[in-house]
């Protein structure tokens, strides 16, 4: 059974205290919102949960594979997107881009894609990740209505077959049911 | 995520950026400049032109030093392959093969011109080209740990040749040692090379591991 505990999770950047006493625990099927001004530490909070961060204080357990949607989209900007993205998410390729409504920009470089487009690629690597734990930093940035939409069905749909989703962002998203993490 | 469709797709990057034209282009220039500096006397080219193609790999192979992990780590690809649990030290070990073949054997190649410019006897370049294959695994591995050091930093390049050049000195020592005969000077080339193989991959994914934080 995968999930996601934060215990008592403080976090220092540069010497400042950016949050502490952050405490929730996440299982199959929950969300977790965090949302708060900019400069606050939902990024920090996103990556601590990825593990790429060392909490200052307190406990980040993690149970199961974990998918991340960071500020970079880690795509070789050379290459076309079905080929970048099979990188990472091999024979899953084609139905994750349709999940994201790219079907048709498989050919196309990366390099030529839109921010939203981008953004919805990064999101394909997350869903052919099949990853039951998603940490979505920011995935709305960039993204249409059409895009948000899709997100939040994607989001439903991960959270209906047992998944974990965090998503930190500073913009409207749906997410029925989400437990609020509000900082600052 | 495999070893080999790491070691391919940075081969493939290393391609896309000039691939084995540049360290070969800079290696036999390198090589050419020696003749010009000591002029044309045939005897003292062909004593040191064996040494002259050690210093030079050790050049090329400082080349390419900027681009080797500091773009993925720009690009997020470093974060993705950490959150996926694919292990850091695969991940530079994967990169030291790959930079390994994408300028060691052209180096070699290359070294038999650089041979023809010194007029070295056939003896020397079968030593220097045998201690070539056996020193440059050690090399790559050294530019990918000092690639891994100096990311993010200004100047990077300046400073990757401050790390780099002074590790490379056993390298250089026991290389241009065994043009002199010595089976021994081989065998401490292979264990110095074998060192710096094995170790410097945990090394390239400390940093890499610290610069996330």
């Amino acid at each position: 059974m995968s999930a996601l505990v934060f215990a008592d999770v403080a976090c220092i950047r540069s010497g400042r205290i950016l949050f502490d006493g952050i405490d929730f625990s996440l299982g199959a099927g929950d969300a977790a919102l965090v949302t708060g001004p900019n400069g606050v530490g939902k990024s920090s909070l996103v990556r601590l949960a990825a593990g790429l961060l060392r909490p200052a204080a307190g406990a980040v357990r993690r149970d199961g594979a974990t998918a991340l949607l960071g500020e970079a989209h880690a795509l070789d900007p050379e290459l076309s997107l079905a080929r970048a993205l099979a990188f990472w998410v091999g024979d899953r390729t084609p139905s994750a881009l349709a999940d994201v409504g790219l079907a048709g920009l498989g050919e196309v470089p990366v390099r030529v894609l839109s921010t939203g487009q981008r953004r919805r690629a990064g999101m394909a690597r997350v869903i052919g990740g099949q990853a039951p734990i998603w940490l979505l930093d920011e995935p709305g940035n960039g993204l249409d209505e059409a895009g948000v939409m899709l997100l939040e069905a994607a989001v439903a749909a991960h959270r209906a077959a047992g998944g974990i989703v965090v998503v930190a962002t500073h913009q409207p998203i749906a997410l029925p049911d989400a437990l609020p993490v509000r900082l600052g | 995520m495999r070893f080999g469709s790491l070691v391919a797709r940075d081969l493939r990057r290393a391609w896309r950026g000039g691939g084995a034209a540049w360290p070969v282009a800079f290696f036999l220039l390198v090589a050419c400049l020696f003749p010009f500096a000591v002029g044309p006397d045939a005897a003292l080219l062909a004593r040191i032109g064996g040494g002259v193609i050690w210093a030079a790999a050790l050049l090329a192979a400082l080349l390419p030093v900027e681009r080797l992990v500091g773009p993925d780590i720009e690009a997020g690809v470093m974060d993705q392959f950490a959150v996926q649990a694919v292990p850091l030290p695969l991940v530079a070990f994967a990169k030291t093969v790959a930079h390994w073949l994408g300028f060691a054997p052209p180096l070699l190649l290359a070294a038999i011109v650089a041979a023809g410019l010194f007029d070295l006897p056939a003896a020397t370049l079968w030593r220097v080209g045998i201690g070539l294959a056996i020193g440059t695994p050690g090399l790559a591995a050294l530019a990918v740990a000092t690639s891994a050091l100096v990311a993010g930093l200004r100047g990077s390049g300046a400073v990757a040749g401050l790390v780099m050049l002074p590790l490379a000195i056993p390298l250089l020592i026991f290389g241009a040692g065994s043009l002199d005969g010595g089976a021994a000077a081989l065998k401490l080339l292979a264990a110095v090379s074998l060192l710096l193989t094995a170790g410097a991959p945990w090394i390239a994914a400390a940093a890499i591991r610290i610069g996330m934080d």
